[in-house]
């Protein structure tokens, strides 16, 4: 009786232990590493830093670890305009998302009931294929010669392509398009729950309706807002693929920088000074962030 | 009250799904694109599918994806499972704030960092890098997902079921699997859908974690949009979007004809 017990203690233990152990061992673990080698400095050699663990020697191990690449980040301006840019970048992204985003969501929490589970369906569908391919297809349409062009000159609107592919604006419409369900699922969600006798109320009593929604409707969705931005703001900041094949080489963003520190300069150890930087501009979106998810999971009926 | 779509509802709506499925039905129309430029049009033709077909490295990229996409979705799916029922059931267990805060920050992490920080991690343990690193890696992230979407179905439950199936006597594992299992099982699909997706998608983390002969289809798609646009990519992508589609609506279906039959039982 008392070994069956045991046993039953032994599973129920094993529920939560299973998980945590593994995000400790692969996402806690690997952190601390990036944070170890960022103090460290590279090297020709396999792996490309120095110094190497060893237990012989932790004295000589610590010692080794320094602050240069940190220092090397203050000096050399191009990653404080990285970072500035990607902040920059993200935050219009996310404005932006929020105006194309919030009359979409409005839209869909007011349609009929019956056609509701489809428009939210509508709103998936898109994430659910390859965000490769979805940047991709955008390059056919902002090239110079591109199908935007083509179509604009068809209809008489302009005589000369037009210059968006590599520029900043087609990184804004490839943030905007592949994170648009993010923003439209949060809000529609709040949106949807909200009670319309308020706004009736409001109009009953003289209110215009660009007022009661300035006053009614938009404190009524913050939740959705907030968890909306910060969903789309955080991933923005640090996107890589975006930039990448929208932005052309004037484009400026950290994630860029630190995959091109890896990948071209494999400077190893810079790369992960960046990613620490990286970190550190996020780490408060990112606490927020988990503290609205905590409770909005938390507090549903 | 009965909700009246106004004009601009209507309008921001058509224009919304507009924005979101042109672009994709744009790609999906070329892909039967006669001409060798992309955005020529040349005329109907299905050349491109056959070129895709003949395309060896292309075709191996994409049986790698594919076993990673299922290896890592598998584990995954488990993990996440047992992560939601932790979060869900177990109350506020030692390191909890810790625990939720693996969970939801891999989800919004930028995905350089989780690559990077996993790659480095590797080579400190000694791993080689290739299949088993990115399948891991997508393990790490995917499950957290998993871990959301069944969550949300935990929560909603109804805990009276599982109580009267103790109180019949049933023991806790065998109520796990005969009643909250099954009820629970169309958010662990979910969940499972969600993940394989991810992993058949990514770009980045895989970009960091792979190895000599660990080439996936998003590494293989990625260095030749470098190079410049090419058909047989299109071809390739508008099987991608339909197998999805297919995948989608089928598991709504699914979901949907559950729903009814648990509800015809109820009555």
């Amino acid at each position: 009786m008392k070994e069956r017990s045991f046993t039953k203690r032994l599973t129920a233990g094993l529920v939560p232990a299973v998980p945590y152990l593994w995000l400790g061992v692969f996402f806690l673990v690997p952190f601390l590493i990036v944070l170890k080698i960022s103090l460290s400095d590279p090297a020709v050699a396999q792996p490309p830093y120095r110094p190497v663990f060893e237990w012989s020697d932790i004295a000589g191990f610590i010692g080794a670890l320094d602050v240069e690449n940190f220092e090397l980040l203050t000096q050399d301006d191009l990653y404080f305009r990285a970072t500035l840019s990607s902040v920059r970048i993200a935050g219009i992204s996310t404005l932006l998302l929020l105006l194309v985003g919030f009359p979409i969501a409005y839209g869909m929490a007011r349609a009929p009931e019956r056609h509701r589970s489809l428009l939210v369906a509508l709103i998936i569908l898109p994430f659910w294929t390859s965000f490769l391919i979805r940047i991709y297809a955008w390059i056919a349409i902002l090239k110079p010669e591109g199908l935007l062009t083509q179509a604009l000159t068809g209809l008489g609107v302009i005589s000369e392509p037009i210059e968006i592919l590599n520029t900043e604006w087609a990184v804004y419409i490839g943030i905007v398009y592949a994170y648009l369900p993010f923003m439209v699922l949060p809000l529609y969600a709040t949106l949807e729950k909200m009670d319309d006798t308020l706004l009736e109320a409001a109009l009953d009593l003289g209110s215009t309706p660009w007022r009661s929604f300035w006053t009614i409707t938009v404190p009524l969705a913050m939740p959705g807002i907030i968890a909306g931005s910060l969903l789309c703001f955080i991933p923005a900041v640090g996107e890589f693929v975006i930039p990448d094949l929208l932005g052309g080489s004037e484009t400026l963003m950290i994630g860029r920088q630190l995959w091109s520190e890896f990948f071209s300069n494999r400077d190893w150890p810079l790369a992960s000074a960046v990613a620490i930087l990286l970190l550190i501009v996020l780490v408060l979106p990112i606490v927020i962030y988990r503290d609205v998810e905590a409770r909005r999971l938390e507090t549903r009926p | 009250m009965t909700r009246r779509l106004s004009l601009f509802n209507i309008t921001s709506l058509v224009l919304g799904f507009a924005f979101l499925y042109l672009p994709i039905l744009l790609l999906v129309v070329y892909s039967f694109n006669g001409s060798r430029l992309v955005t020529v049009w040349g005329g109907f033709s299905t050349q491109w599918y056959g070129a895709l077909f003949r395309n060896q490295a292309l075709m191996e990229a994409a049986w790698v994806t594919l076993r990673i996409a299922l290896l890592s979705a598998s584990i995954a799916t488990v993990l996440g499972t047992l992560a939601a029922l932790a979060l869900t059931r177990y109350g506020r267990f030692t390191g909890r704030t810790l625990f939720t805060g693996m969970v939801y920050a891999p989800m919004v992490m930028p995905e350089v960092i989780t690559g990077l920080s996993l790659l480095l991690f590797f080579v400190a343990i000694d791993l080689d890098r290739g299949f088993w690193t990115i399948t891991l890696a997508h393990t790490t992230l995917t499950m957290c997902f998993v871990t959301v979407v069944v969550q949300a179905r935990l929560m909603t439950f109804d805990r009276s079921l599982e109580e009267a199936a103790m109180d019949l006597g049933a023991p806790p594992l065998r109520t796990f699997f005969s009643v909250t299992l099954p009820l629970i099982a169309p958010s662990i699909v979910a969940g499972f859908l969600l993940a394989f997706t991810l992993s058949l998608d990514d770009l980045v983390i895989a970009s960091f974690n792979t190895g000599p002969g660990a080439t996936t289809l998003p590494i293989k798609i990625y260095s030749q949009v470098r190079l410049g646009l090419s058909p047989e990519i299109n071809a390739a992508s508008t099987i991608l979007i339909g197998l999805v589609t297919a995948g989608v609506i089928s598991a709504t279906l699914l979901s949907k004809r559950s729903v009814l039959r648990s509800r015809r039982n109820a009555h």
